[in-house]
């Protein structure tokens, strides 16, 4: 295996030499790095990277292949992907597809043997980094941030329903709203036994009402959560009248719906090995991770939130839950895929409010 | 919360001596937890009674007991210090068991002793097969379908029913001794029989065999919180079946998806919660190579050598982590060490990886039974990391001092493809170098997995290293690329093994790098993949990336050298030198480099130099970190035999090797040049001679006259050494040597006329003019038993000090002649005719015995040396010149032995050292420090008022065997017909004349507790078994009378009460401080 000369030209003026694994495509985006030691297909695929050049920490990727029940959407949304010793013989007895075999179905630009620790080093100290893969390393970046349109992009355009798979009698059933779901929310969501309707992110409410919903997912997804300003009036308003729960970039659109702000991290959380701790319990999990921005915890309104988590390493808000209506949020991701399952009790906790808004409106009638 | 207020003096129980099994990661882990209870102002009490670690020295806990590990003495231990708690989890399964029977016997509930970190049922539940099995059960997990039994036949009839094959683990063992795995009913009982005896409980788990399935284990740390981490995953490339410390370990697992990872992150979560570990744990796993389908095999709920591992292997440093828990505290609230700003509650993450080789003592014994199976034979491991596993793989071999550079092992070019087969299906210390010459036989993946059942992604990677290798032998040097070498360095081939492929001298692959600017550069270690800035990082070697070293800045940079691997010959000692020089180093205000690759050993914890390289020590792996750092200087005293070797090489590229000379060393090792030195100072030397073919052997024999001593020049731990008494036993040897394939490679052979007498030696320190040496060592037995294998006695009781003043002075001029600088080591033999001395050999370095000087005189020998080799002179350094007063009190070292872990090894001991660790008795009398040496453990202690001895003496053996009349009466005596005829002779009349097989079955029995054969036994077959049994049955061991007949006059001698080496020390404070030093 001996690609040709591609490089990665970064917004700071360094350029990193490597080859291309997939055939040559130019391609720009945000740089940011991802420390997960397994998962490289989860993290491919996670809408949440739209418009980002991933580099993986990991200098070994693509040993155990790809299979279909790991795509967290349909097709790898990564804009580009940076690798140090790919593996292109994987061997796994779930393995349908090798790192060639993705890269040629999907045209997903590549480049490998690159020093990846340099990259790393490059983002966590400059921050906002971009970065232009290419065969010529004359070529400059030119894009400066993330598309704000980014969302529209990845959401779904029509609605999509899953039923539940354990046959449980009694059901609930969730929206997702999609500025990105990840695959994995969803089949938490099903095997809790709860039927679920995927909407895309401009929804409304009456379109929410039509759906009967017992409860709202606000999705994780990419870009800067200020650039989806002119939808926080209709986020308040489903949340105001669903439990609901919001998950990474949905947890930041909460936050900001309730007059919050949120702001930049230095060089985000990406990972599978964040701790977080819950402040009720005192009680530290282990999280999977992929942000670039969070909840500015000086602007929330504490009589309205409760800050439920921080991350342990910079105490940034890792969740909030609403102090009198059923709407929690957290930062992190409690599906996992990849990453550990510590948190999955969040669908738990979130199910429960289901479960009590149910009985209280029983109550009622 | 923070750490519990209740306590404030701890007692840590160490390991013990080195043991396959138990060997130097429990040092490392000690010191830490000391060094960490320490930071949280404990009053530290330390039980250990190995001398060679780091965790005793006197700086590492406040009060230092080298005393027996048995409930005895540390109750009296407790008596007097009064511990407020006791951390049981860090000296390994000997420091367990002694919790645990501290406990059971209300020792520590009498004296109101807290047992800290992981509660008692917990150990319980981790250790008996049994509880574990019902808990999990319990909650629910998978466990090999097994029974716990005391019973053969019970065993036989569960095996009948699960279908063999069957695993055999006995209960409370170390290292899974005494275990093995049945194919039929006949090996069955034969395995159940040895592990039953093996457990000290008599109890044995039999168990449905998972061989095969992939084997991975966990690292996990819990705190009192409930917050369950993991540190560290690791897969074994030797899939289940064999013991995961002989196994090639990778860290973290390369071929699970997610998916697998975190199906058993949470299996491991769950199981730590339910057992309620507080601190580290182990959980190893087998999970079906084909499905998801998964058991639990094991859980130690204690730090362990997989924990030391996976703590170099990340950074993040369990034991020390795992002492603060025990204290209290949560991991929230415990700073992570390496990048001082996040915490100890996050998973580390790696970018790049670990692999771990273990290394075998199988060089050392060559009719060992090399196939591995359940119970661990290694006495030690190596490490490396790269950024890929080819790369890893290879700098990991080269790291084992083995005799191979590379996957290429000369000596399998040769066997058959039926034999290289058998080497895939039976694993043995060559496995991994039977699939690289499978690999270019041209045997396919598929046909490799069915052989060994090893994950084919490993099998893939090698065939790309091999086929790496194939590209490069088939290219002319002249058409060699920039981009074809750098590639070539990026799998990390040596440049050894590019001069061979390319047939062209070392030197020429290294000018041509120099000349394309070619180095690798090194990657820091951090806990976090570069996510955090790294306040302690370490370093490893990579290619074609950027360099992340930042530069030091003082003006002198010094490299110490690490001794590699523990091995047979090289142990802890040099690894406690090595950290004591580091040290010295920083305290003279020297910036400090440490080199090493063994991730058991003190010496690579980050907090020992100021910047730690962890890569192979060859020369050129050396020399690019030395470039790199630019470093001003190496001292090489302080690592064995590794550093020493490297010595030569790096004075020929300029580096300046600190102390004493390269050439002064060479002159100490070419018997040539030594002999003439001894001559010219008037030294009586050995008479011996250097022979180069068989034919000029059988002439030196004709002259020197037997017995003769057999030698290679340069020697570990006396490899190939064999003491030749007659003309039979040099026939056979000649033979042997014939029959060799590289028989080119055994000369030149020393050979040297052999003196029986007693032996002596010194552990000196020389700055080229003066000298100081502590003491004086006496061994027990004469010569002919490897210094190493050797009681000794300090100070010497039977020297006269005519003796100890020759002594004195030849070490002096030695010393002087070779203008030594640093540590020396000299033994002497003092002949039994005339009481002449002679000196039989000079070791320009640290010696084994250098430890355990410095703490029992309390003279920082390495400390002195190294600002020896830093310039200072040996007068302004405090200490009394020349041969120090003897100190009030006696130590005795004695030699421990693993060979019971290890199959068709003869324990009869020799001129080739055989033990892997050693203990130490103190006392104020010789008697009472000779039986804490001798009784320094559980088993050991219990001794019949008139105990059952046999005997087969030599005749050699009769002009002293007069010393046994004084024992007579307190033992009953057993020996052959021609044993009694010989000691009838000297009037011992033997109470029971037997066969040997009678001693077999009478050993069997466990009616014989002490054993004596003379070294003429040697070589015989039923002498052999009789001695493995033995060793099997715990029966006292003797090849020597002088340390049969030491043994047998301490017998019914009584034990003083511990003393704490602080307080032994204490007596000697101002004897040998120069005036000055004693105002201040």
């Amino acid at each position: 295996m001996a690609g040709e000369t591609g490089y990665l030209v970064l917004s700071t003026g360094d350029i990193l030499e490597g080859k291309w694994l997939s055939p040559k495509k130019e391609m720009e985006g945000e740089l940011v790095f991802n420390t997960a030691m397994t998962g490289y297909q989860e993290v491919m695929t996670d809408p949440s990277y739209a418009g980002q050049i991933v580099i993986m920490t990991y200098p070994l990727i693509g040993n155990y292949g790809f299979n279909d029940t790991a795509f967290e959407s349909v097709r790898p949304q990564v804009a580009g992907l940076i690798i140090n010793f790919p593996c292109v013989t994987p061997e796994h007895a779930e393995s349908q597809y090798s790192i060639m075999e993705m890269v040629q179905k999907f045209d997903i630009p590549i480049l490998y043997d690159m020093d990846t620790r340099r990259l790393t080093t490059i983002v966590r100290n400059n921050g906002n980094v971009f970065g232009k893969m290419t065969s010529n390393k004359d070529e400059k970046p030119i894009i400066e941030k993330v598309d704000p349109n980014i969302v529209k992009t990845v959401s779904v355009s029509t609605t999509h329903t899953f039923y539940q798979k354990t046959n449980r009698e009694r059901t609930k059933h969730v929206v997702v709203v999609d500025f990105g779901y990840k695959h994995s929310i969803v089949n938490a969501l099903l095997n809790l036994s709860c039927h679920v309707t995927v909407v895309p992110y401009h929804s409304t409410l009456q379109e929410i009402q039509a759906l009967h919903p017992d409860g709202i997912l606000f999705s994780n997804g990419p870009g800067n959560p200020e650039d989806l300003q002119s939808l926080l009036p209709k986020l308040k308003e489903m949340a105001d009248q669903y439990p609901t729960l919001g998950i990474c970039l949905g947890h930041q659109l909460l936050a900001l719906a309730y007059g919050g702000k949120t702001k930049r991290l230095p060089f985000g959380h990406r990972g599978s090995n964040h701790p977080v701790k819950d402040l009720k319990t005192g009680k530290v999990y282990i999280t999977s991770q992929n942000h670039g921005y969070v909840v500015d915890e000086q602007s929330l309104n504490k009589t309205v939130w409760n800050i439920s988590h921080i991350n342990v390493n910079d105490n940034s808000v890792e969740g909030m839950v609403h102090r009198s209506k059923p709407i929690i949020a957290v930062q992190f991701h409690p599906e996992a895929h990849p990453g550990p399952l510590d948190s999955h009790h969040i669908f738990e906790h979130f199910y429960q409010l289901l479960q009590e808004k149910g009985a209280r409106e029983h109550a009622k009638v | 919360m923070p750490k519990y207020e209740q306590i404030n003096k701890v007692l840590v129980i160490g390991s013990g001596p080195v043991v396959i099994g138990q060997a130097a990661e429990f040092d490392y882990a000690g010191t830490q937890a000391c060094l960490a209870l320490k930071e949280e102002e404990m009053e530290v009490v330390l039980v250990n009674n190995n001398p060679a670690t780091i965790m005793t020295d006197e700086k590492i806990a406040d009060r230092v007991y080298l005393e027996p590990l048995t409930c005895e003495s540390i109750e009296k231990i407790i008596e007097f210090e009064r511990p407020d708690g006791l951390l049981p989890t860090l000296g390994g399964q000997t420091g367990l068991n002694l919790a645990v029977s501290l406990s059971e016997s209300n020792i520590l509930e009498r004296y109101n002793v807290q047992l800290l970190g992981t509660p008692l049922d917990t150990i319980q539940k981790g250790e008996d097969r049994e509880l574990f099995k019902a808990m999990m059960k319990e909650i629910q997990e998978p466990v090999a379908e097994s029974i716990s039994t005391t019973s053969i036949e019970e065993a036989a009839q569960f095996a009948t029913k699960m279908n063999y094959p069957i695993i055999v683990r006995p209960a409370y063992t170390l290292g899974g001794a005494g275990g093995g795995i049945a194919n039929n009913t006949e090996e069955l009982i034969r395995i159940a029989k040895t592990g039953i005896h093996a457990s000290p409980i008599n109890q044995i788990l039999v168990e449905q065999s998972v061989k095969g399935w992939k084997e991975i284990e966990y690292e996990v740390m819990r705190d009192a919180n409930d917050t369950c981490i993991i540190i560290c995953n690791m897969e074994n490339i030797d899939p289940v079946g064999v013991h995961t410390g002989d196994s090639i370990v990778v860290a973290p697992s390369q071929t699970l998806n997610d998916y697998q990872y975190q199906m058993l992150r949470n299996v491991s979560c769950k199981v730590i919660r339910a057992l309620g570990v507080i601190g580290g744990c182990n959980i190893q796993f087998a999970l079906h190579p084909e499905t998801n389908e998964y058991v639990i095999i094991e859980v130690n709920p204690r730090v362990s050598r997989s924990s030391a591992l996976a703590s170099k292997a990340t950074g993040y440093p369990i034991a020390r982590i795992a002492a603060k828990l025990a204290l209290g505290y949560h991991l929230d609230e415990i700073y992570n060490p390496i990048t001082k700003e996040q915490f100890a509650s996050f998973e580390p993450t790696m970018d790049y990886l670990a692999v771990k080789i273990p290394r075998w003592p199988f060089d050392k014994f060559k009719h060992a039974n090399t196939l591995l199976g359940t119970q661990m034979m290694a006495t030690g491991e190596v490490m490396a990391l790269a950024r890929n596993f080819p790369a890893a793989l290879q700098k990991a071999i080269r790291s084992l001092e083995a005799g191979v550079g590379d996957l290429d092992l000369p000596s399998l070019a040769n066997v058959t493809n039926k034999e290289l087969e058998n080497k895939l299906i039976y694993p043995t210390d060559d496995r991994l170098f039977a699939i690289a010459e499978a690999l270019r036989r041209g045997y396919s993946i598929e046909t490799l997995y069915e052989l060994t059942n090893i994950t084919k992604y490993f099998l893939i990677e090698m065939k790309q290293l091999i086929q790496v290798e194939q590209e490069l032998k088939h290219t002319d040097w002249g058409a060699v690329t920039k981009e074809m070498l750098l590639n070539a360095k990026v799998y990390g081939y040596s440049n050894q093994t590019l001069a061979k492929l390319f047939h062209q001298q070392e030197e020429t692959i290294e000018n041509k790098l120099k000349e394309l600017q070619l180095k690798p550069a090194y990657k820091m270690v951090d806990t976090c993949a570069g996510e955090f800035e790294a306040k302690t990082p370490y370093f490893y070697s990579t290619w074609k990336e950027y360099n992340e070293v930042p530069p030091l800045t003082k003006e002198h940079k010094i490299v110490v050298l690490g001794s590699g691997p523990i091995r047979i010959g090289q142990g802890i000692e040099f690894d406690y030198c090595s950290v004591q020089a580091a040290l010295s180093l920083k305290e003279q205000n020297y910036e400090t480099i440490v080199i090493n690759n063994n991730p058991e050993t003190v010496s690579t914890d980050i907090h020992i130099a100021d910047h730690l390289f962890f890569e192979p020590l060859t020369l050129e792996d050396v020399v690019n970190v030395i470039e790199t750092e630019e470093a001003t200087g190496v001292i090489v005293q302080f690592g064995g035999q590794t550093a020493i070797h490297l010595a030569d090489g790096l004075a020929e590229k300029g580096i300046p090797v600190l102390g004493t000379t390269t050439d002064a060393i060479e002159m100490t090792e070419n018997r040539e040049r030594f002999y003439n030195l001894l001559q010219k100072l008037n030294i009586p030397h050995i008479p011996g001679e250097t022979i180069t073919n068989v034919q000029q052997l059988k002439a030196a024999v004709n002259t020197l006259g037997f017995p003769i001593l057999l030698r290679p020049s340069y020697v570990i731990g006396g490899s190939g050494m064999v003491v030749i008494r007659n003309d039979q036993e040099l026939n056979d040897y000649v033979g042997e040597i014939v029959d060799l394939d590289e028989q080119d490679k055994m000369f030149p052979i020393l050979v040297d006329s052999f003196i029986q007498g007693m032996e002596v030696e010194v552990d000196a320190v020389c700055d080229g003019e003066d000298i100081i040496i502590p003491g004086v060592f006496q061994h027990v037995e004469h010569a002919g038993i490897h210094s190493g294998d050797s009681m000794a006695i300090f100070p010497a009781p039977n020297l006269t000090l005519k003796q100890k003043q020759l002594i004195t002075e030849y070490t002096k001029k030695i010393s002087k002649k070779m203008n030594a600088k640093g540590a020396l080591n000299i033994q002497f033999v003092i002949k039994e005719e005339d009481q002449s001395l002679y000196v039989l050999e000079v070791n320009p370095r640290a010696s084994r015995t250098v430890p355990i000087v410095s703490k029992i005189t309390g003279v920082p020998l390495v400390n002195l040396a190294t600002k020896v080799q830093m310039g200072k002179s040996l007068k302004t350094l405090g200490y009394e010149l020349g041969l120090h007063q003897e100190m009030p009190y006696y130590a005795v070292k004695a030699p421990v032995f693993s060979t019971n872990k290890l199959k068709d090894v003869d324990p009869l001991l020799g001129p080739e050292m055989k033990s892997t660790g050693e203990v130490i008795g103190l006392g104020m009398s010789l008697q009472s420090a000779m039986k804490k040496a001798f009784h320094w453990k559980e088993q050991t202690e219990q001794l019949e008022q008139k105990p059952n001895v046999f005997l087969s003496p030599s005749r050699a053996d009769l002009t002293h065997i007069h010393q046994l009349k004084d024992v007579l009466n307190d033992i009953t005596t057993f020996s052959t017909k021609p044993g009694a005829t010989l000691l009838a002779e000297t009037g011992i009349i033997i109470d029971h004349i037997i066969t040997i097989d009678e001693a077999i079955q009478l050993c069997t029995d466990n009616i014989l507790q002490i054993l004596y054969t003379s070294v003429e036994t040697k070589g015989v077959e039923k002498w052999q078994n009789l001695r493995e049994t033995a060793l099997k049955m715990h029966t006292a061991c003797f090849s020597s009378l002088q340390s049969l007949l030491a043994y047998l006059s301490v017998m019914h001698h009584d034990m003083e009460v511990p003393k704490s080496i602080q307080d032994y020390v204490l007596m000697t404070e101002n004897l040998n401080r120069q005036k000055e030093r004693v105002t201040k």
